[in-house]
């Protein structure tokens, strides 16, 4: 077997390897990733999707396994299996999703029965099998074209790198869906491509077969219909009686669709007075992905919207008369009509989605009563940082309002999301953006016991004090509903007439006072009475000298998000976790963060299927070659679970890191991934001189001390290049940060192809193995660096990420060393 | 008034058939019997324990509930009410478990706690008249119709509102009125009611149903996601007309550690 591997490689000498397919199906590949992270985030829920996925990856992980196992039969007929592999990935990606959509699945009820994890099994193993296709492709290329390696991975690397660049541009053109038979139709060009590349002639039966399946399943997926669960909002607000929907609009920030009901109206007012006489008029409903909904009020003479003064977002309207406002996040324009409503004369709107706000501005002005188009308002379609950081206006209150849907922010699936709104460093930048005596004005959904509202306080106090402020709390109030919270933090100390206006607005309405400088234990929790006014005491001990002491001893993590770790969402104490447990039956649950533990989960499930793929072959490799081994095996694992765990690492950071300056996750995503995969591509070609050279150490070598010393570079310099660019041009940002990823990406592109030049070299049947173990290890990688990065910032990861490349270099296998594990 | 489970399709099929298939028929429908039987057993086996947790979770949490345990009449219908009925075939395993299930079109069946804890929070009378906003499978609405005079239910959802209607005629619940359609107004035509339930959670409460609340009334809403009830809101209106609120965590749970 060793020898039909060794005919087939000095074969491939001679033989141009297929670059132009193998980089057509790794673009399949990655795109086909990412829309199953769109689609499922459409038909479920985010961390789920996640997860899903996630797990899936793992297929080429097994593709890596499946190579090792049966190489020796596979080589021989490689040009058929590549081929078969092609031509199988475009009808597989089809079917695989439209199966797995079919699966019954509810992601909370999985926490209430084990029968939800079948479910969860199934999807994992239906969504991994193009995965696997993909895998088993740039595998058997990568172990056949031994002498190009670096090539071969380039190409694939290249692929990649597009593939992210044409399902935006798909995202942008047609619905996710849609999407999905694009991808599709990149395997069906890497089939013909791949034809052409071998120069082979297929029998005119089999192309009708292939067709026979794949133009089915294009058409499927053209035509069909996102199953969408039925807990999601989108699908409880179209199953009312008199539901219909009435717009939808595809783009990268989401599916967005507008549901009107003239029989059952919608009706949003988070937190209403329970003194409103009224509630609010005709809505239509947002809803993006088929949640966070947002409404888009009517608004005339006939239908005043006079409940906007029923809501705790009122508040700061009647403690002074800010006239310019500032609304960030305005969904459906609830904000600004709230803000012309209670006087303000001039209102600057930012909303990150244009699809939103043209449904507002435009295809329902006549709905909205021409909100956007009135002269006292401005809209700003982009991130909300970016704004306040790039305009020198300043307003007499900055408004955010409830940015996430009511079912998210409760059961804390929101909890791993990277959010720069809500970080000490935001406040600072609204706390500039304040005139002297401005307010900026936070409502969240409320949660008991207090989670968002004191950490909030403690974020507020943190910019405060960062900006010289010596005694924040007399800045402070704090209000409650049953269902809100308002958090006013002012720019200057609050005075005796606002506490005043204070007190007669809470009475008014029924809402508490939950904190205000001077405030007496006595007068809360008056209204709407919890067992303890655990929101005043809670405000009092962290504004307190004893703040800390509190903060320790509080059963949820209230301590502020930074930019260094934007994860606002994130409440769970590991501690507190047993004791939620205990309390399952009483309906403990809601205590529990369920975004958290599923990112928990995934890596749990992540590890041990990776260690499975990563063993199996061992075993079977030790019992074959037992006289041949002349390659640790145990060093094997460490140096491409290293390099896999490392590129990773470096990736996600720099992905949620670039939201910031970029100011919209999605361009991040796509500019970060593309910029990184093409570089690295650039790396791994380059990388093939030391090949050629017969010098692979020397390049990783070269490598690892490139990326240790950009990337410290990066730790210290990356918060200061990204204040100098952060006024210029989103192509100027988008150029600055390909032109930043450049010289990282271009040494990471290059210790794997290496590594496994030499591995090549010295025990050539290892190369599918390898693959594997960097393929599972990059699964794992992408769960880690999240929850790493969740408990100790970015900076710690790319440190880390730095030590494993160090770690894989000196673990890099060397000639006839064996170890006495192996 | 509670109908045990029957399984007797099976004979109305083959009345023309050979004495042979009689026989069979008649085996099928003993078996079918003596499995009905069997499985009500088991299903009131399955409740009393369903009960005896409930208990025991009511005791631990008696202090943060602000009661020492429910009324009793309360635990006696929970004790009675055929859980079983409310729940999808492919759910009847699990319906005595103390978990929410759900019973399709996106929509659940609280867990028996919770439901216990909202029916006691409502401290319903024989005479009284209450108001449900989110029929579901009808379970709640079948709890409250044993302690009550009248429960008029309204459900938005309409294959669920049917179901439940034709579920609730057929277990005998007489004192029930079922109606499909906006529960936001509620049911003033024969308002005012001692005590309404708002099911199905909405992040306002709507003003028509404070108005149709009884001075001395009682209104219960859980807040959170579908299988998570983060808390409770209860709104209790006084004799002179006057709400006020409260909000129950139905857990045992302190926010800070060594707090009370």
């Amino acid at each position: 077997m060793i020898n039909g591997f060794a005919r087939e490689a000095e074969y491939s000498v001679s033989e141009r390897p297929p670059f132009v397919s193998v980089a057509l199906i790794s673009a399949g590949a990655l795109a086909y990733e990412l829309l199953l992270l769109r689609l499922f985030s459409i038909i479920q829920w985010h961390h789920f999707a996640y997860m899903a996925i996630s797990l899936a990856m793992l297929g080429i992980g097994a593709s890596g396994t499946f190579l090792a196992l049966l190489q020796g039969r596979l080589l021989p007929h490689f040009r058929t299996f590549y081929i078969a592999c092609l031509a199988v990935f475009g009808p597989a990606t089809v079917g695989c999703y439209a199966l797995a959509q079919r699966v019954v699945f509810h992601p909370e009820e999985i926490f209430w029965g084990a029968g939800q994890l079948l479910h969860l099994v199934i999807i994992y193993l239906l969504l991994s099998i193009p995965f696997f296709f993909s895998g088993c492709a740039v595998g058997i290329s990568l172990i056949r074209y031994q002498k190009r390696i670096p090539m071969v991975y380039a190409a694939d690397l290249t692929g990649a790198g597009f593939g992210s660049l044409i399902l935006m541009a798909g995202l942008v053109l047609v619905f996710p869906l849609q999407c999905l038979a694009l991808v599709g139709l990149i395997g069906v060009c890497a089939t013909v491509v791949a034809l052409c590349e071998l120069r082979m002639q297929p029998r005119l039966g089999l192309i009708v077969l292939v067709a026979v399946i794949t133009l089915p399943a294009l058409i499927w997926s053209w035509r069909g219909e996102l199953l969408i669960s039925p807990y999601k909002p989108l699908s409880q607000a179209t199953r009312v009686v008199g539901a219909r929907v009435i717009e939808q609009l595809s783009g990268p920030l989401g599916l967005v669709t507008v549901v009107a009901n003239d029989v059952v109206p919608l009706r949003y007012a988070p937190g209403l007075s329970l003194h409103a006489v009224t509630g609010p008029p005709p809505q239509l409903g947002i809803f993006t992905d088929a949640g966070n909904m947002s409404a888009i009020t009517a608004s005339s003479d006939k239908s005043p919207a006079n409940h906007f003064d029923q809501l705790t977002s009122a508040l700061p309207y009647h403690l002074g008369q800010p006239e310019t406002v500032l609304v960030l996040g305005a969904g459906g324009g609830s904000g600004v009509l709230q803000a012309l409503r209670l006087g303000a004369t001039q209102v600057d709107a930012v909303e990150l989605n244009s699809n939103v706000v043209h449904l507002v501005g435009t295809r329902f002005q006549e709905f909205s009563g021409g909100l956007y188009q009135r002269p006292e308002v401005r809209v700003h379609t982009g991130d909300a940082r970016g704004f306040v950081a790039v305009n020198r206006k300043s307003f007499d209150l900055i408004q955010l309002n409830l940015l996430d849907t009511y079912s998210t922010s409760i059961s804390g699936l929101n909890a791993l999301g990277e959010n720069y709104l809500y970080t000490v460093e935001a406040f600072q930048s609204y706390f500039k953006r304040l005139s002297p005596n401005g307010y900026l004005a936070i409502t969240r959904w409320l949660r008991v016991p207090p989670r968002d509202a004191l950490k909030l306080l403690m974020t507020s106090v943190d910019a405060l004090r960062s900006i010289g402020v010596d005694n924040p709390k007399e800045r402070i109030v704090l209000i409650r509903s049953w269902a809100t919270s308002t958090l006013l933090v002012k720019n200057s100390a609050v005075t005796s007439t606002e506490i005043a206006a204070l007190r007669h607005f809470c009475a008014k309405r029924g809402f508490d006072l939950a904190y205000y400088p001077t405030m007496p234990r006595t007068e809360a929790n008056r209204y709407n009475v919890l067992r303890q006014p655990w929101f005043f005491d809670g405000a009092t001990a962290v504004l307190s000298d004893q703040s800390e002491e509190f903060i320790a001893q509080y059963k949820f993590d209230i301590t502020p998000a930074t930019d260094n770790r934007p994860y606002f969402a994130r409440f769970l104490k590991w501690r507190t976790v047993p004791e939620i447990l205990s309390l399952w039956g009483q309906g403990g649950g809601a205590l529990m963060e369920w975004g958290y533990m599923v990112l928990i989960a995934t890596l749990i499930q992540a590890i041990a299927g990776s260690v499975l793929l990563v063993l199996v072959p061992l075993g079977w490799l030790r019992r074959r070659h037992p006289q041949r081994r002349s390659i640790s095996q145990f060093q094997l694992v460490i140096c491409f679970a290293a390099i896999g765990l490392a590129f990773l690492f470096i990736e996600m950071v720099f992905i949620q890191r670039f939201v910031l300056f970029l100011h919209q996750p999605i361009y991040s995503a796509v500019a970060v991934l593309t910029s990184f995969l093409i570089f690295a591509a650039l790396g791994a070609t380059w990388a093939h001189r030391f090949s050629q050279r017969g010098r692979p150490a020397q390049g990783i070598v070269f490598a690892v001390v490139g990326i240790c010393l950009i990337a410290t570079s990066y730790v210290a310099a990356l918060g200061p290049v990204f204040n100098l660019f952060s006024a210029s041009s989103l192509l100027i940002r988008l150029g600055v940060t390909s032109l930043l990823i450049a010289p990282l990406a271009f040494c990471m592109g290059m210790p794997f192809p290496l590594a496994l030049v030499r591995v090549a070299a010295v025990q050539p049947t290892f190369v599918p193995w390898a693959w594997a173990i960097n393929s599972s290890a990059s699964v794992v990688s992408a769960v880690l660096a999240m929850i790493l990065a969740v408990h100790f910032g970015f900076t710690l990861v790319v440190l880390l990420a730095m030590a494993l490349y160090v770690l894989a270099l000196l673990s890099l296998p060397k000639n006839g060393q064996r170890v006495p594990w192996a | 008034m509670i109908s045990p489970p029957t399984n007797a399709s099976a004979p109305t099929a083959i009345v023309r058939v050979p004495l042979l298939h009689y026989a069979l028929a008649w085996v099928s429908l003993l078996l079918a019997c003596l499995a009905s039987t069997v499985c009500a057993d088991s299903f009131e086996t399955q409740r009393s324990k369903m009960i005896e947790l409930i208990r025991q979770d009511v005791i631990e949490t008696s202090q943060f509930i602000g009661t020492e345990k429910f009324d009793l009449r309360v635990m006696s219908v929970m004790a009675r009410v055929p859980r079983h009925e409310f729940v999808p075939k492919e759910e009847r395993a699990h319906a005595y478990e103390n978990r929410p299930l759900p019973i399709g079109h996106g929509q659940t069946i609280s867990q028996p706690y919770i439901v216990a804890l909202m029916t006691d929070l409502l401290k319903v009378g024989v005479s009284d008249r209450v108001l449900e906003i989110g029929t579901g499978s009808g379970y709640q609405a079948a709890v409250l119709a044993e302690l009550v005079r009248e429960v008029r239910t309204i459900e938005i959802i309409e294959p669920l509102g049917r179901s439940a209607s034709a579920r609730l005629l057929r277990l005998g619940y007489n004192n029930i009125h079922s109606r499909i359609g906006d529960g936001y107004y509620g049911w003033p035509e024969y308002g005012p009611y001692d005590a309404i339930i708002v099911t199905a959670a909405a992040g306002h409460v709507p003003p028509p149903l404070l108005t149709q609340l009884r001075p001395g009334g009682r209104l219960v809403i859980p807040v959170g996601s579908r299988f998570f009830v983060q808390d409770l809101l209860l709104v209790k209106k006084n004799l002179a007309g006057q709400l006020s609120t409260r909000q129950i965590l139905p857990v045992r749970f302190v926010p800070l550690t060594g707090g009370h």
